[in-house]
């Protein structure tokens, strides 16, 4: 029974957004409510030697100045500061001591009357450092790569599979080959909103009561953080997060403006805000620099017969994050001769953090630059050979896909975008003194699905309350649970009232990976199922019912009725049957977990396909993506405007990767000098022209009982190589470095 | 931190240069650099260490917000956009970058659009601001008390996260209220001073196009 599943339902927090009524966590608003500044280091690495607060604190209206000299004593074990995201080794401890980890390090917090007052204390900070020699260059330090250390975060992202077949003999024996290095910039996640925690402080027992406003793409993780590093008991914080102006996965782990405005709440016993700066912002995660290096060879008719990947990622002193980067191709092509190999070289820079399609976007924008060569060695279409390359099977798994409708994006968005009419030679299409090109190229990204609980309600008034400790990062969430909701109990959406953001509500995991519609989708599903079943057992109960015999098979929920499937007059309205609960409310907690045994012998992943028209000027070497089609196949899509618009914004985040995103290290400094959103190019109106969405048909019966697969990094996936593919078919410049900026053109 | 600041200048100044240095026509542009560069370094040289820091005075400062006057006490330091949000309570304004690099502080002063970020309180007085909490007041026909602009952003869902909204719109009204925006790509290139990074520029492009066409008809 779908009523409003599939069809294309505006926002339900869309009023509160336009009227600027939406709250963010810099947003709540508290009697006697003081300010925090943080200060940041000037050095890559080496030790503060002498920290000047005097006249900071001279200051009228300066409440206090926290550095490592004064800190409080607070847990002392790492796994206390460990997160849901967090990666094996040591996490980032502000103001430990006075150890400089990397450059822009949080040093010291000031805090003051008001917001004007900290800023301007927090200048007059003196700080003499003793600096040591840093590392910050990933291609300088190639040499030091070592393989992953291993942990928890394993599960989620496991290491490349063992080399399969005889790579290196194969590929010298193909007639045709290609082989190419690829290098990518790092890059900062740069959310609208910047990060900010507003902690108001009461008193409690024994232990204060906190309640934390964070910018964070999950509270539960926020509060287990927060618990664990100050030694509070749940019962006495709650972490709000009703709005969050963009995540990508920069709020995946506590930052440290949450540490401080704790710390500082908690020894002033007041409420405190801490907003970080947009400079700031450059100061903790980001996407890693990559080197990668790709050979791929074919028989003389294309089949692909064997692929070589390697990754050589950068990342903290103190942490290992890892990302999929050199997994995928295993997954799309059939070579039998595969090696994969993922490697990190540690440098003086904060830990990366994983940023919208972690990995997936990093290795496939590679891995589809490669296979455009090697279309380009055998004098093939791009898109018949990748056809001709098509598999149904994971090839590292040797498992079947639970559904794959890539065959379908790569026929409906090659008939859109009209790529029959492409010519195969580069540089044979011109506008005056432009260059047109044309490119495609696949992706693909994981169906996931964790556990996660909601609660739902059937109130008094014949209300549906549902609510989980899930958030809604833009993508829409608040909009999905509420269909999903109300298809369940055949109620219509008006009566839906979908919460999240709580850690007072049933427990969800962080928002992330593409998950969350099937995670918590599956949650208040499973809820809401509870709440039926219910009022199947109060239907029974009513005099003469005809339900008496009724199953759960044998019943639906329509028209705010439960009414009998066979025979839907027979029926009965949930305002009747909640009248029958005693004044109380029909209130349902359950989980949702993934079917691990239905999952077990398939691999489960969405797909795309990318085709892209470029416009090269030959004298200046800009580009403009003029148009682009992205042929999507995610399995059911709950609803098509927002999930259309997420695909529209991974499309303009690959656009942006692929010409504009760098995160510019000054080695000598080791500090990332564009930090700032006048010299970190992201994507503008005028840079995006007319970007096109289609969702193929897909039905999986697999991933979920819904078939639901997720669509938040799908869409940025096949963009930037698509991009490149075209500049190359422009241009006839094969450029593998991303961003491709005009000094690489020219 | 003076010091610090200029260290802190200099290098990232020099970035964007590098590339251009490559090139032959670059010394002028580089000359030029380096004399700012030079300059900027004398005006921030350390500040004796005897100087003892105070605050500025505050004053009064009446703000005509959404038609309604308020009277604050600020600071002259203190910027339209943090009177807004910490002084008044109207968080509808965003703060994105604090620098005029982001749009998100759009707000009209007089139907013109500016960054509140890039301005003063102080230098408002006597001045119309409207913030995304009136903007649906400033139209006639404003039907369930929305700005046509702000309904057209709900219909073609020109949003995700919602932070950069409220700068978007006030833009929109105020690219509506220039009548300078012709064709789609006046629209694209008028409104690149408000960047989402959700992506939703072309739902945004269609919501602003909606509300032009009707206005014509």
């Amino acid at each position: 029974m779908s009523q409003v599943i599939g069809k294309p339902i505006n926002r339900v927090d869309g009023r509160d957004k336009v009227t600027g009524k939406a709250k963010y966590a810099a947003e709540f608003q508290v009697p006697g409510l003081a300010y925090g500044y943080v200060v940041s280091g000037t050095i890559a690495k080496g030790k503060i030697t002498r920290i000047d607060t005097s006249e900071a604190l001279s200051l009228d209206g300066v409440l206090q100045v926290f550095t490592h000299e004064n800190r409080p004593r607070l847990a002392w074990f790492d796994i206390s500061y460990k997160d849901q995201d967090a990666p094996p080794g040591s996490p980032f401890r502000p103001l430990q001591d006075a150890t400089i980890k990397y450059s822009g390090q949080p040093i010291a917090l000031v805090v003051a009357e008001t917001f004007e007052v900290a800023r301007y204390a927090a200048s007059l900070i003196r700080v003499e450092y003793k600096e040591e020699p840093h590392e910050t260059s990933l291609e300088a330090n190639l040499h030091r790569a070592r393989p992953q250390k291993h942990g928890v975060a394993d599960l989620l992202k496991p290491p490349p599979p063992k080399p399969k077949g005889d790579f290196n003999t194969v590929y010298e024996e193909s007639p045709v080959k290609m082989y190419g290095r690829y290098s990518h910039a790092a890059e900062h996640h740069n959310p609208m909103e910047l990060f900010a925690s507003t902690v108001v402080y009461e008193k409690g027992g024994k232990k204060p009561k906190l309640t934390i406003y964070d910018k964070t793409q999950g509270v539960t993780n926020s509060i287990l953080y927060v618990s664990q590093v100050f030694d509070i008991p749940f019962k006495n914080i709650r972490v709000l997060s009703p709005y969050m102006g963009g995540g990508f996965g920069s709020g995946l782990r506590p930052q440290y403006q949450l540490f401080m405005a704790v710390m500082a709440s908690l020894e002033l016993k007041r409420s405190v805000r801490v907003t970080l700066t947009r400079q700031q912002m450059f100061t903790f995660g980001h996407r890693p620099a990559t080197v990668q290096n790709v050979a791929i060879s074919a028989s003389a008719d294309g089949a692909m017969n064997a692929l070589y990947h390697d990754a050589r990622g950068e990342t903290s002193r103190f942490e290992d994050y890892t990302e999929i980067v050199t997994n995928w191709g295993g997954m799309l092509y059939p070579p039998e001769n595969v090696t994969q190999d993922y490697k990190l070289v540690p440098l003086d820079v904060y830990t990366p953090l994983d940023m919208r399609a972690p990995g997936g976007v990093t290795g496939i924008s590679a891995l589809e630059i490669a296979v455009d060569e090697l279309a380009y060695e055998l004098g093939m279409d791009p898109l018949e050979l990748r056809l001709k390359n098509y598999t149904d099977l994971d090839h590292n798994s040797q498992k079947p896909f639970s559904s794959k409708e890539l065959r379908a994006c790569f026929q409906q968005g090659a008939e859109r975008f009209g790529w029959s009419k492409r010519q195969f030679e580069p540089r044979s299409m011109r506008k005056g003194h432009n260059l047109i090109g044309w490119g495609m190229a696949t992706g693909i990204w994981e169906a996931n699905q964790m556990p996660a609980r909601a609660e739902a309600a059937l109130l008094v008034n014949g209300k549906l309350w549902v609510s989980s400790a899930t958030a809604d990062i833009g993508t829409g969430t608040y909009t999905i649970m509420t269909q999903i909701a109300a298809d369940a109990l055949g109620v219509p959406m008006e009566d839906v009232l979908f919460k999240l953001g709580d850690s007072d509500f049933p427990v969800a995991p962080i928002s992330g990976g593409s998950w969350t519609a099937a995670t918590v989708g599956m949650a208040v599903h499973s809820a809401c199922e509870a709440v039926g079943k219910s009022l199947l057992e109060l239907a029974k109960k009513l005099a003469g019912s005809p339900f008496k015999g009724a199953k759960w098979e044998d019943i639906e929920f329509a028209d705010r009725q439960l009414r009998l499937k066979r025979e839907p007059t027979t029926a009965v309205s949930l305002q009747t049957l909640v009248d029958l609960n005693g004044g109380k409310a029909v209130r349902e907690t359950s989980t949702g977990l993934p079917n691990a045994l239905k999952q077990k012998d398939y691999a489960r992943a969405t797909h795309s396909a990318a085709f892209v028209e470029v416009m090269v000027d030959e004298d200046l070497g800009t580009v403009k993506v003029t148009r682009a089609v992205s042929a999507i196949a995610a399995g059911r899509i709950l609803n098509p405007k927002t999930a259309r618009s997420q695909i529209l914004g991974g499309m303009v985040w690959g656009i942006s990767k692929a010409l504009h995103e760098e995160s510019i290290l000054d080695h000598n400094v080791g500090r990332f000098m564009n930090h700032n959103l006048a010299e970190y190019h992201v994507s503008v109106n005028a840079d995006i022209h007319d970007l096109d969405v289609i969702f193929v048909e897909e039905n999986d019966t697999i991933v979920n009982p819904l078939g639901i697969k997720g669509v938040g990094e799908i869409g940025i996936v096949a963009m930037p190589a698509a991009v490149a593919n075209a500049i190359f078919h422009a241009t006839g410049k094969r450029v593998r470095d991303l961003p491709i900026t005009l000094d690489r053109l020219i | 931190m003076y010091y610090i600041i200029s260290r802190r200048t200099i290098p990232s100044l020099f970035v964007p240069f590098a590339k251009i240095i490559e090139q032959p026509q670059a010394h002028l542009v580089l000359e030029v650099h380096l004399l700012w560069t030079v300059m900027t370094l004398s005006a921030e040289a350390p500040p004796k260490a005897t100087h003892t820091p105070s605050l500025p005075p505050t004053h009064t400062v009446t703000l005509t917000v959404n038609g309604t006057e308020t009277q604050l006490q600020l600071a002259p330091w203190t910027s339209l956009l943090d009177a807004l949000r910490e002084y008044m309570d109207l968080t509808g304004t965003k703060k994105g970058c604090d620098h005029g690099q982001c749009g998100a502080c759009t707000v009209l002063v007089d139907g013109k659009r500016i960054n509140a970020c890039l301005t003063l309180a102080i230098m408002q007085e006597g001045k119309q601001i409207t913030t995304i909490e009136g903007i649906a007041q400033t139209c006639t026909d404003a039907p369930d008390g929305l700005h046509p602009i702000q309904k057209a952003f709900i219909d073609y869902d020109a949003f995700q996260c919602g932070y950069c909204t409220p700068g978007q719109i006030c833009s929109a009204v105020g690219l509506l209220n220039e009548g300078k925006a012709k064709t789609t790509a006046d629209i694209r290139e008028l409104m690149s001073g408000n960047i989402c990074r959700c992506g939703a520029y072309t739902n945004i492009v269609q919501a602003i196009e909606e509300v032009i066409n009707q206005q014509t008809v």
